[in-house]
């Protein structure tokens, strides 16, 4: 209320004023007409005594006014008024903001919910990952950084611990759901106790998994997603209690866990508890990943030296078996590196983001420069009138903030106009997204990346403003020179700050151009990868899974596999289907462990650890995968149960130095298995990616003899994925009829994670192509600003020496040498951006190392063309304006001024 | 040109006491108080129209003054300044202090001269 009646009763100040003064005015008149003048000379001699009325007015009004801000209003009015004036200028400016502080904020935004803000668990601080490196493990430690937790470990773990709060193991998984609708294969997360409790997130509904339900048989009760729940289940709150047959045993639901839970990264449709068995256990069996929650103030550090000293514990308390020496694993050199969650959350994307956010800045930067560029040349033409104003008195100060308020203004509305383009971007992103960025679901625009935005408006807006205030305020001294400011060395001055600006736009553009043009050859690198497979996108993957409870005996899963082939073999279209326990690069990993070889001393306790892979006859061939030596295996053989097996062409030649020397050569599991002969070798094959190394691949027969001791007990692969060669792979029909034909064999047998060979490829270089993309985005825009930041300089240059171009042509000057002259003066500021970007490329690139693949950061390739392709396209660029000059008819030039 | 509004003449807070003191004697309009100041110091003291106005409406906003509809000497309509309890309590706060300046500044001089 207070302002509102302050404004009114300012009104009736304002005329106070007005009244007080007319009437001095008017009594000192009167005085003066009495001392004999006439009234005229009387009420201006008043006046003039008085000063300036105006003036005064506002002064004295101004003690009721927040004088700044309402000074400040009046400016903006004139600036909207101004821009309202010159709506091309403005749109230009906004729409090349809006871009740039758009494409910044949505970076920042993705920056802000990926990497900056915590994780939505209670208290995330003191969540860690335990992580264990094991560098003395050969074999594993090449193509994994890390050793994954045993069941004992996670006993010794949870009962010794001295720094923890709770400490929990899980893994993720699948399961069979039948009974509800179609039979479906859903994705699990098995968890031992401790999972929920150091997580900490109450359940939707229901209650937590606890200890008890951790049945050593597997009968424990089972918690469903948020999601999970919605889509079976309809949400309905009653499903608590009830039971669903999950790998055909009936499991109760224990609750639901709220929407956006996930454990860890892993986004699940059903909680599974583990089953544990803590008197059966041995040492082995890294398989899952462990989480802890830290007791408050216990740092990093010091959960470290606890886990290292409970290593030992590990070993002086469990076994692998009679016989064996649970020290052994002392040769692994295992090691705590805990990490926090986060760190494990977000991983490698982290380097992606950094250089995706610097690399957006400088566009930003550029853009920045640009507006810069098209201030000067505004507020040249404005020069008179500052210079006018400076001499009736308008201060620096009052000039400097009308023109920073006007560059205020455009970065403002630029910034309102970004926040719509990041608005835009981020619904793009989220719903093309790679499938491979953490926390996907997160991402939004929130009060923060608001703020940046504010904060990124006004800096820029100070920033390009901040340049022609420099320029073109006039200090005291120099106003009496304005008046003659259109000397030719004033505008070649001003001409050098267009041209700085110009050099470094062309630097920092090829910064970019360079980091895009080399995740081109990395993509062009990986793309050359052979991986060990061929046809990516005719080949169909799909998983199936038969679990224990279904099946019992493994002969006859044998037999329901190989009829599933069959069936899928006669769907139309198929060329051949084959089978094995993992593809490349869908992140299946069967096992990992050593072998031991025939005539070689074995006495090396600690022998490298080969990637386990079972594989039916003819699936190399469907795969694509090259026999390098020998044959593959045969139906007949399987069942046969013959001790066979073959090799992976990098281990081959480990072992024997040739492929062609591995045939017939004998290797087995274990002291006491059978030796297996090795019939074929295949080349290698990328499992974790093209960019990662192909581990060393043993590839075993579907039936091995698993236990030396009980020759009729076999073992087999019960989870495998199954490859169609088909023209028809990826389409819906072709799908339909897969499943059909894997349900005319048995009902109960759910199809999972059906995509192309050439879907799960792509994944496997989302991050590639996903910086490839943003980088290449960045890169498109700063050419396209650079460019025309050289065009605007030439054109401007080519307009003010107007003059100077008809004298020369008067004087008989050659039209192509005048054009050249622009031409050449544009190809001096590219070439000495130019020298300046390659220097601050060949420093900065280094920064992005980890990101490239196949190309050294110091590509000579990139190195070369990239400049040459900016001298070209500057050239260009100088070529159009300059010929105009060509056009210049000396007579009217002359007589322009 | 650009002059200081704040800049007040003889030395900071003069004007404002001497416009308070006058009030005090009676209420004035602008014009009478120019004239009052311009009289009492015998042409000594000028009060420049261009600090008096803003200097007026300072004293108003702070609530040492508070200014009434009313008719000049010569009948025409202005705005007669009276001083505030305040502003009473304000001047003589002032005066006690502007004594006490001026008693060291007097001792100063002298020691000076000797």
């Amino acid at each position: 209320m207070s302002w509102f009646s302050r404004l009114f009763s300012r009104n009736r100040r304002y005329d106070d004023i007005s009244v007080s003064i007319q009437e001095h005015i008017d009594e000192r008149a009167d005085e003066l007409m009495e001392e004999g003048m006439s009234r005229e000379r009387a009420e201006r001699a008043a006046r003039r005594e008085f000063g300036n009325v105006t003036v005064l007015r506002e002064r004295s009004r101004e003690v009721w006014q927040w004088q700044r801000i309402e000074s400040v209003v009046v400016d903006l009015k004139h600036v909207f008024r101004r821009l309202r004036r010159s709506p091309g200028f403005a749109i230009t400016v906004v729409l090349t903001l809006a871009i740039g502080i758009g494409a910044n904020t949505a970076v920042f935004s993705v920056l802000n919910s990926v990497l900056l803000r915590p994780l939505p668990y209670p208290e995330p601080q003191q969540l860690v990952s335990l992580h264990l490196n094991a560098p003395g493990a050969p074999g594993l430690a090449e193509f994994r950084n890390e050793l994954r937790l045993s069941a004992s470990m996670y006993f010794t773990f949870t009962t010794h611990n001295r720094t923890f709060q709770s400490v929990g193991v899980w893994g993720p998984g699948t399961a069979s759901i039948t009974g509800l609708a179609q039979p479906e294969q859903v994705n699990t997360a098995q968890i031992s106790s401790g999972v929920l409790e150091t997580l900490n997130v109450p359940a939707f509904t229901g209650q937590w998994l606890t200890t008890a339900d951790q049945d050593s048989h597997g009968l424990g009760r089972v918690m469903l997603s948020y999601g999970y729940w919605q889509r079976r289940f309809g949400g309905d709150p009653g499903v608590v209690g009830r039971t669903i047959s999950v790998n055909s045993q009936p499991r109760v639901i224990a609750g639901v866990m709220p929407r956006g839970f996930k454990v860890v990264n892993y986004d699940f449709d059903l909680l599974v508890p583990m089953a544990l068995d803590p008197v059966k256990e041995m040492l082995a069996g890294f398989a899952y990943h462990g989480i802890g929650r830290l007791r408050p103030g216990v740092a990093i550090p010091q959960a470290n030296a606890d886990v290292a000293s409970l290593i030992n514990v590990w070993m002086d308390s469990w076994s692998n078996g009679p016989g064996t020496n649970p020290h052994w694993y002392v040769n692994w050199k295992i090691t705590p590196a805990l990490e926090p969650l986060k760190a494990t959350v977000v991983g490698g994307i982290q380097t992606v983001l950094w250089v995706v956010m610097g690399m957006i800045g400088v566009v930003m930067l550029i853009a920045c420069t640009n507006v810069a560029n098209l201030l000067l040349v505004r507020a040249d033409a404005r020069q008179q009138e500052l210079a006018v104003r400076s001499a009736l008195g308008a201060g620096r100060w009052r000039i400097a903030r009308e023109l920073l308020l006007e560059s205020l203004t455009l970065g403002l509305l630029g910034g309102a106009a970004g926040v719509a383009v990041a608005y835009g971007g981020l619904h793009v992103l989220t719903a093309i997204g790679p499938v491979n960025l953490p926390r996907l679901s997160e991402i939004s625009l929130d009060g923060r990346s608001v703020a940046f935005t504010v904060i990124l408006s006004v800096c820029s807006g100070l920033f390009f403003g901040a340049i022609p205030v420099l320029r073109y305020v006039p200090s005291r001294e120099k106003v009496a020179l304005l008046g003659a400011m259109r000397s030719s060395s004033a505008n070649r001055d001003r001409q050098r700050g267009r041209n700085l600006l110009v050099m470094t736009q062309v630097a920092m553009a090829l910064v970019l151009l360079i980091g895009a043009v080399l995740m081109i050859r990395t993509f062009e690198a990986m793309r050359n990868v052979d991986p060990g497979f061929s046809g990516p996108q005719s080949l169909q993957v799909m998983r199936l899974s038969i679990p224990e409870t279904l099946v019992g005996d493994s002969t006859t899963v044998v037999r329901i596999q190989n009829s599933v082939l069959d069936k899928l073999a006669a769907v139309p279209g198929v060329s051949s289907v084959g089978f094995a326990a993992s593809v490349p690069m869908s992140g299946a990993e069967p096992a990992w462990d050593e072998i031991q070889i025939e005539g070689k001393n074995d006495a090396n306790e600690n022998a490298p650890m080969r990637l386990y892979n079972f594989v039916s006859p003819g699936y190399f061939r469907t795969a694509g995968t090259r026999l390098v030596a020998g044959r593959d295996f045969t139906w007949s053989e399987m069942y046969g149960v013959r001790p066979i097996g073959i090799m992976s062409e990098g281990l081959a030649r480990e072992l024997w130095g040739s492929p062609r020397a591995a045939i017939g050569k004998r290797f087995r599991e274990f002291a006491g298995a059978p030796w297996h002969e090795v019939v074929g070798v295949v080349q290698d094959v990328r499992e974790n990616g093209v960019d990662q190394v192909s581990p060393a691949t043993v590839y075993w027969p579907l039936l091995i003899m698993d236990d030396s001791s009980a020759p009729q007990k076999l073992g087999v692969w019960r989870t495998v994925y199954f490859a169609l060669r088909s023209n028809r792979a990826g389409t819906q029909t072709f799908i339909n009829e897969m499943q059909q034909a894997v349900w005319s064999v048995n009902s109960n047998l759910p199809v999972a994670d059906v995509s192309t060979m050439q879907d799960i490829y792509s994944d496997s270089m989302a991050r590639t192509s996903f910086t490839l993309v943003m980088l290449a985005i960045a890169a498109t825009m700063a050419l396209a600003l650079g460019i025309l930041g050289i065009y605007g300089v030439i054109s401007y240059a080519v307009s003010q020496r107007t003059r100077e171009i008809g004298i020369r042509m008067a004087l008989g000057a050659n039209k192509n040498g005048l054009v050249w002259m622009f031409v050449r003066s544009a190809l001096v500021l590219t070439v000495v951006g130019t020298a300046v970007g390659l220097g601050a490329a060949a420093a900065l690139v280094r920064l992005m190392r980890t990101l490239l693949f196949g190309v050294s950061p110091l590509d000579p390739v990139t190195f070369i063309v990239v400049p040459v392709v900016l001298v070209v396209a500057a050239a260009l660029a100088s070529y159009l304006p300059a010929r105009r000059t060509t056009a210049v008819n000396p007579v009217e030039a002359l007589r322009a001024e | 040109m650009a002059k200081n509004p704040e800049h007040r003449d003889l030395f900071p807070g003069a004007m404002e006491i001497m416009i308070l003191q006058s009030l005090r004697l009676k209420p004035m309009h602008g014009y009478a108080l120019v004239k009052h100041i311009k009289q009492v110091s015998e042409n000594m003291l000028q009060v420049e129209e261009g600090s008096l106005y803003p200097a007026l409406q300072r004293m108003l906003k702070e609530g040492l003054l508070e200014a009434q509809p009313g008719v000049s000497a010569k009948g025409r309509p202005t705005r007669i300044y009276r001083l505030t309890a305040a502003g009473t309590r304000h001047l003589e706060n002032e005066v006690v202090s502007f004594e006490r300046m001026f008693a060291g500044f007097t001792r100063v001089l002298a020691a000076a001269k000797a």
